[in-house]
């Protein structure tokens, strides 16, 4: 596992910073439902029903309900779906990376499932849903084992470094798959498809999204193992946990998830990187209890953009993928010039 | 716990050796024309160039690119000139070669430069200026006006003063980042990098957004003028850009002990006398300059320059970078030049250049990647 110099940020190391976390939870095990989680649940259903209420077709003429139901609510559903899962894909990417800065889009997996569809696309043309959506799993879980190998190999001078070289490393396949799309005549498709949108999901188009609810209900149920992967092999290891297995449980989900959101929606940047993060600053890192925490804050994310591309050049859409990478961009700058204020968020 | 220490000290070897000679120890590294005298009494020298065999091997590569580059622009110039040798079409149609062969010059020295010397200020040989965001905010603006102000934009962004004024607003950009950034007490140059790759990322999505907006021939437009390529680069533009890419070169050329000593990393260079933070912000905006150059004349490149600056580092051998910016420049020509030639003359693709090489330059980053022990 590669072990950050703390020389150049001088902060204390990773286990240094979760060490105390860890013990005060031996002490009072933290509380998952509080009043607080109550009030953000609310928050989030109004949202929800905000976005089940905008659109262009007037539901509540004749057929307006048969609309609403293969419209509004598949959409809803696959924010719902989409939000909860990418902010937990970067969750468990950092854990397992012992690395703020690392979700989908910062280490190329989501340029790999972009890869994979294409390839499926090439190969097979007019295949099904189900089979884009394999290959795109199939790409999204080789690049992501690519990148934790490459991880290992290297030591590193600054844990910032790694989302600079996954950036540049999804760019690398981007190339191949612009490549491949320009021979192929699919550069539009992936054009639309690099710009994750929700104009898509309608009913028959999201049912495969149901998959990411059962990768979010495993996370919970393996969240204590991944808190002690994030403390890092060794440590892991001594406390008998199986950390080789953990490592390639948490790919392979984060694969699926992401695999699975992209053939359905696209692209979606930055959310797996600043919902965790912004949830740790109010929060710290106790993972069990801030599960519910990061899925909400995913949901309301997503679903706040949403509504933006839906509402600001109505009636038409703009993708919420750009949305999120105007406004995600904003607040990981925030984040990195907070950070280097404090030297508190990364080692 | 040597590794510890290696990790403590934070440099890593300023030679590409296998990784099992780094990891055997990192070999010492003498000032430029360190001279001891030996009980013998013969000189001892050490320099950018440790032997004579070094020596011969810097100058045979040197010669090998050079008779390529040679090759191939007669070849450009002369291959496939469907007109008699001699008739005025000829020389219309060389004409046109040549400014496509002064593209591909300005295009390779400017990103040839950039890299290396940008890669000496971060100290690290894995990133290239491109991913700063500079590629990002050319688009941003070109998209900006057509969004802005329609097809009459794309006619206010033509011109000399139009020109100066894009050039001056990526430099702007650079500046600002750099010196806010870099200086006061926090600073920290991966902080500077991620900041940048950001932003780059932030002003692509502003970009789509505002081209999703567009009218389709306004869209048209803009995709013309944006995927610039070799053999449609924007050569009015070359008699403004080759002086400023020669100047802010030329710049790096006379500073380039400075640089060999910058390489050296933050505290080495304090100590020597040299104002490292100071000199880093300066070699940034000159790369910023030569970046912007590049992108005006063919568009965003991610990959060539890093391509150019690991082959100079992987033949060169040495960390003078009076000779590392020419062995780079002259393989980013005859890479250039090259695919050009071998793209138009036996695959009839020209557009294809840049992704052939974008290609090319991404599996050596990968191998690199792999190759390398330390970041």
């Amino acid at each position: 596992m590669s072990d950050h110099s703390t020389a150049t940020l001088g902060s204390p190391p990773d286990d240094a910073v979760d060490g105390p976390a860890v013990h005060r939870r031996s002490q009072r095990r933290q509380r998952l439902f509080t009043p607080a989680l109550l009030v953000g649940l609310l928050i989030t259903c109004g949202l929800l029903l905000l976005s089940l209420a905008t659109g262009q077709y007037e539901v509540f003429s004749e057929d307006g309900f048969w609309m609403f139901g293969i419209t509004r609510v598949p959409r809803t559903i696959a924010l719902v779906l989409a939000g909860a899962s990418m902010a937990m894909c970067g969750l468990i990417m950092q854990l397992l990376t012992q690395n703020r800065f690392v979700e989908p889009t910062t280490t190329g997996t989501t340029e790999w499932a972009g890869l994979g569809l294409i390839l499926v696309l090439w190969l097979f043309p007019g295949a099904s849903m189900l089979a884009r959506m394999s290959g795109a799993v199939t790409m999204a879980f080789i690049g992501t084992v690519i990148f934790f190998l490459f991880l290992q190999r290297v030591t590193l001078k600054s844990s910032l470094i790694v989302p600079i070289i996954g950036i540049m490393l999804g760019a690398v396949v981007s190339s191949f798959t612009t490549y491949i799309a320009l021979m192929t005549d699919h550069l539009q498709t992936l054009g639309i498809w690099f710009a994750g949108s929700f104009t898509r999901v309608v009913e028959g188009r999201y049912e495969l999204m149901w998959l990411v609810l059962v990768v979010t209900i495993l996370v919970f149920v393996t969240a204590d193992q991944f808190t002690v992967a994030g403390l890092g092999r060794d440590m892991a290891t001594n406390v008998g946990l199986n950390y080789t297995a953990v490592l390639f449980m948490g790919t392979a989900m984060v694969a699926v998830a992401t695999g699975v959101t992209a053939t359905v929606v696209g692209v979606l940047p930055f959310l797996g990187l600043i919902v965790p993060n912004v949830v740790s600053l109010f929060r710290g890192d106790d993972l069990r209890s801030n599960l519910p925490w990061v899925c909400l804050a995913g949901i309301a994310t997503v679903t706040v953009c949403d509504l933006i591309g839906r509402t600001i050049r109505a009636p038409f859409e703009i993708p919420v993928g750009l949305v999120l990478g105007v406004v995600g961009a904003v607040v990981f700058v925030g984040l990195l010039l907070r950070q280097r204020k404090s030297g508190g968020l990364v080692t | 716990m040597t590794t510890q220490l290696d990790r403590a000290r934070g440099r890593d070897p300023r030679r590409t050796t296998p990784p099992e000679a780094t990891s055997a120890g990192e070999r010492g590294w003498a000032p430029a024309e360190h001279a001891a005298r030996t009980p013998e009494g013969r000189t001892r020298r050490s320099g950018a160039i440790t032997s004579r065999r070094h020596a011969l091997r810097y100058a045979a590569v040197m010669a090998l690119l050079g008779s390529l580059s040679l090759f191939f622009t007669l070849g450009i110039l002369g291959y496939g000139n469907p007109m008699p040798f001699g008739s005025s079409g000829y020389w219309l149609i060389a004409q046109m070669r040549v400014e496509t062969l002064l593209i591909i010059g300005v295009v390779t020295f400017c990103q040839a430069m950039a890299t290396v010397a940008f890669q000496t200020a971060t100290n690290n040989r894995i990133i290239t200026p491109s991913i700063m965001g500079f590629e990002s905010l050319y688009i941003a603006i070109q998209t900006g006006a057509v969004f802005f102000f329609g097809i009459a934009g794309v006619t206010m962004l033509t011109g000399l003063p139009q020109f100066l004024m894009q050039a001056a607003a990526m430099v702007l950009f650079a500046t600002i980042l750099y010196s806010w950034l870099l200086s006061g007490r926090f600073s920290n140059i991966h902080i500077m990098l991620l900041v940048g790759v950001v932003i780059g990322g932030g002003l692509g999505s502003l970009s789509t957004f505002m081209q999703r907006v567009l009218t389709p021939s306004e869209f048209d437009v803009l995709t013309a003028r944006l995927f610039g390529n070799i053999g449609n680069g924007r050569a009015e533009y070359l008699p403004y850009a080759i002086p400023i890419a020669l100047l802010a070169g030329g710049v790096l050329w006379w500073r380039a002990r400075r640089l060999n000593v910058v390489a050296l990393g933050r505290n080495t260079a304090d100590n020597l006398g040299v104002n490292h933070k100071r000199e880093v912000m300066f070699i940034l905006l000159l790369v910023s300059v030569l970046m912007a150059m590049s992108t005006s004349l063919v568009g965003p490149m991610t990959f060539l320059g890093f391509l150019v600056a690991t082959l100079a580092y992987q033949f060169a051998d040495t960390y003078s970078h009076r000779m590392l910016f020419p062995m780079a420049m002259l393989i980013g020509y005859t890479v250039l030049a090259g695919a050009y030639f071998i793209m138009r003359n036996v695959f009839y693709a020209e557009g294809a250049v840049t992704l052939i090489i974008e290609l090319l330059g991404g599996i050596v980053f990968l191998i690199v990647l792999m190759r390398k022990g330390r970041l």
